[in-house]
C-alpha cells in the first residue's frame, strides 16, 4: 500500500446505488497531496460515478468524501469549485456557441470579478494547454483533440487545487496522447493535484505516482502502477476468472 | 469590434432622436412610440431569454405588474407618477424572481419553464381582470393632466424621447451585461447548465438575478405604456399579446444579442404596418406577418435576420 495522506481528498466507505444497480460499493481511497492519481478500471466499473460524487454532481446513497478533513459530501459542484475542486468531463461539455478565449474565461470568472482580468487569465491558461492559435475559433469548430483541451483549459482556470480529469486522453490518437501527457505533468508541477480517470494504459504508467483500481464497483487493488498491474485481482478484472493463472502458466512454460 | 458597438448604439440613439422632426403625423408618431415600448418589453426578455436561455411565454405577467402599479398608484392614491413608476419596476422584478425561484428550483426548464410562464401571466390576468383595485373589467383610467412633473407631455415628441432613453439605457445596459462577469454566467447557463456550474456558477443564483433584471425592463415598458396609452385593461396588461410581442422581436432579430430586440420590434412592426397600409385593416393581419416573418426566419440558419444578411453579403 502507498503511503497515504487523508488530510488532502479521502473517499470513505462511498456506496450508490441507484435502483437494482450498485454501481459504487463501498469504495475508499486517498489523494495524496501534489500527486497524480489514477483511477483506472474495466468498463462500468463505476469510476465516472464515482467521479460525480466527488465532484458534487451526484449524491452518494452512503459514505463520505472528505477535502483536507472536511465533510463534503454532496455540497453542490459551484461550491467545490470555489473551495478549488475542478473537474472534466468524459463527453466533452464545451459551450457550443462561444470563443475558446470565453469558454475559458467563463471559469476565470470565478476568481476574477474584472473582464479583463478574467480574459488575461484565460489566455495565459490557454498558452499552457496549447490553445493560444485557437483562442478566437468557436469551441465547436475545434477537433476532439482541441476540445479534450478547453476542457482541461475551463477546469485550470478556475484554478484549482485538486483537478479531476475524467478521461482526457480517450478518444486521441497516441501522437495527441504524446503531446498531452507533459502538459499534465506541468499542471502537477505547478502545483495542482491530479485525479484522473484514464483508459489509455501507456499514459498511467508514465504519469501516475499512485493509481487505484475500480471493478464492478469495488476497489480491488491500490499502489504504484507497477504494482497494480501485476496484481492478479487486476489482470483477472480485465481478463475474466482465471486469467491470471493462465498467463503466469504461459510465462512459466 | 468593441467601440463599433458603442458607436452602433449611439448612432441609433440620435438617427432614432430625430424621428419627432421629421414625423409630426400623430397617428404615425403613436405608431412610433408604440413600436419602442415593444422593443423595451423585448429587451427585457431578451436578457432571460437570449443571454440566460430560459424562454419565458409570459412577460406579460412583468409588463403587466408595472403596468397596473403605475396607473393604479398614482390614480387611487395620488403617489407622484414617477415614483409609482419606479416602484412598479421594482415590483416586477420582485415578481420575477418568485416565478423564478419557484420554477428554477423545481429545476424547470424549456419547454416546461415556458408553460410555467404562460400559466403565471393568466392567472394574474384573470385575477386583475376580477378584483376591484385594477378596475376590473372596466380597466383603469389614468386622469388626463398633461405637466411634466406628471409624467405626462404636451407633445408626443417628448414622450418619444423619453422611451427612446429607456430604450437606449436598456442597450447600454445590456451591452454592459455582455462583458461582465453576470453575463459570461448567464451565458455558460444557457449553452451548458452542468458544465456551468462545474466551473463554480451558481446556476440558479445566476438564473434569479437573470429574470429579476428582464423582469425590470420588460416592466418598465409596461409602466411606460400606461402613462402613454393612459389606459389600462386586463387584456392589456397581461394579454398574451405582449408576452408573444416580447419573445418575437428578440428571436427575429438575433437573440442574446445587444441589437437583436431593437432590430426584430422595428422590422416585424414596420412590416406589419406596411401590410395593413396595403390590404386596409384585416384583423389579426399583424399576427400572420409576424407567423411568416417567424417561419422565414427560423427556417433558414442561423435563424435571425443579421444572419441572413451576413449570410447574403458573404454570398452563399
Amino acid at each position: 500500500m502507498i503511503e497515504a495522506d487523508p488530510a488532502f481528498l479521502a473517499v470513505r466507505n462511498v456506496s450508490m446505488r441507484f435502483g437494482g444497480l450498485l454501481a459504487v460499493s463501498d469504495a475508499s481511497f486517498f489523494v495524496k497531496e501534489g500527486s497524480i492519481t489514477g483511477l483506472i478500471g474495466p468498463n462500468g466499473a463505476g469510476k465516472t460515478t464515482l467521479f460525480a460524487i466527488v465532484s458534487g454532481f451526484q449524491k452518494p446513497t452512503s459514505g463520505h468524501v472528505l477535502w483536507k478533513g472536511e465533510e463534503i459530501t454532496a455540497r453542490p459542484p459551484h461550491l467545490l469549485a470555489r473551495a478549488g475542486i475542478a473537474r472534466t468531463f468524459q463527453i466533452v461539455q464545451p459551450f457550443a456557441g462561444l470563443s475558446v478565449r470565453e469558454n475559458i474565461a467563463v471559469g476565470a470568472f470565478l476568481r476574477h470579478a474584472k473582464r479583463d482580468d478574467a480574459i488575461a487569465l484565460a489566455e495565459k491558461v490557454a498558452e499552457r494547454v496549447g490553445l493560444t492559435a485557437e483562442l478566437d475559433k468557436p469551441a465547436a469548430a475545434l477537433t476532439v483533440a482541441g476540445r479534450k483541451r478547453v476542457e482541461l483549459a475551463k477546469a485550470l482556470a478556475t484554478e484549482p487545487k485538486l483537478l479531476l480529469l475524467d478521461e482526457v486522453l480517450a478518444g486521441l490518437n497516441p501522437s495527441e496522447v504524446r503531446d498531452i501527457v507533459p502538459v499534465v505533468r506541468a499542471i502537477r508541477d505547478s502545483g495542482v493535484t491530479v485525479l484522473m480517470i484514464e483508459h489509455v494504459m501507456q499514459a498511467v504508467m508514465n504519469l501516475c505516482e499512485a493509481v487505484h483500481v475500480l471493478a464492478q464497483g469495488r476497489i480491488i487493488a491500490s499502489g504504484t502502477p507497477a504494482e497494480v498491474v501485476a496484481t492478479p485481482a487486476v489482470v483477472e478484472a480485465y481478463l475474466g476468472h482465471g486469467a491470471a493463472t493462465r498467463l503466469s502458466g504461459q510465462r512459466d512454460a | 469590434m468593441k467601440d463599433r458597438q458603442l458607436a452602433l448604439i449611439l448612432g441609433f440613439a440620435a438617427v432614432a432622436a430625430l424621428v419627432p422632426f421629421f414625423v409630426t403625423a400623430g397617428t404615425w408618431l403613436n405608431f412610433a412610440v408604440f413600436t419602442l415600448i415593444l422593443c423595451l418589453a423585448a429587451q427585457g426578455w431578451n436578457i432571460l431569454g437570449g443571454y440566460g436561455g430560459q424562454y419565458s411565454f409570459g412577460h406579460a405577467a412583468f409588463f403587466g405588474t408595472t403596468a397596473y402599479l403605475t396607473a393604479v398608484l398614482q390614480s387611487r392614491y395620488g403617489i407622484n407618477p414617477y415614483a409609482a413608476f419606479a416602484i412598479g419596476i421594482a415590483a416586477a422584478a420582485a415578481v420575477g424572481w418568485v416565478i423564478g425561484f419557484l420554477s428554477f428550483r423545481s429545476g424547470l426548464k424549456g419547454s416546461y419553464f415556458a408553460l410555467v410562464t404562460l400559466a403565471f401571466a393568466e392567472v394574474f390576468r384573470v385575477v386583475a381582470n376580477a378584483s376591484d383595485i385594477t378596475g376590473g373589467a372596466a380597466g383603469t383610467l389614468i386622469k388626463l393632466d398633461v405637466r411634466p412633473e406628471n409624467f405626462q407631455f404636451a407633445s408626443r415628441g417628448t414622450f418619444f424621447w423619453v422611451v427612446l432613453a429607456m430604450v437606449v439605457l436598456a442597450m447600454l445596459l445590456t451591452r454592459a451585461l455582455e462583458r461582465s462577469r453576470l453575463g459570461a454566467q448567464m451565458v455558460a447557463v444557457r449553452e451548458n447548465e452542468d458544465a456551468a456550474r462545474a466551473l463554480g456558477v451558481d446556476a440558479l443564483q445566476v438564473k434569479l438575478s437573470a429574470i429579476a433584471l428582464s423582469a425590470a425592463i420588460t416592466g418598465a415598458a409596461g409602466g411606460l405604456y400606461a402613462q402613454y396609452f393612459l389606459y389600462l385593461d386586463a387584456t392589456i396588461a397581461y394579454g398574451t399579446w405582449i408576452s408573444v410581442e416580447a419573445l418575437l422581436a428578440p428571436i427575429v432579430g438575433g437573440a442574446g444579442t445587444v441589437f437583436g430586440p431593437v432590430v426584430g420590434s422595428i422590422v416585424l412592426h414596420s412590416l406589419s404596418e406596411f401590410t395593413k397600409s396595403l390590404v386596409g385593416r384585416i384583423p389579426g393581419i399583424d399576427l400572420v406577418i409576424f407567423g411568416i416573418m417567424l417561419i422565414l426566419v427560423v427556417r433558414f440558419p442561423p435563424r435571425n435576420i443579421p444572419g441572413l444578411i451576413r449570410r447574403w453579403r458573404s454570398g452563399r
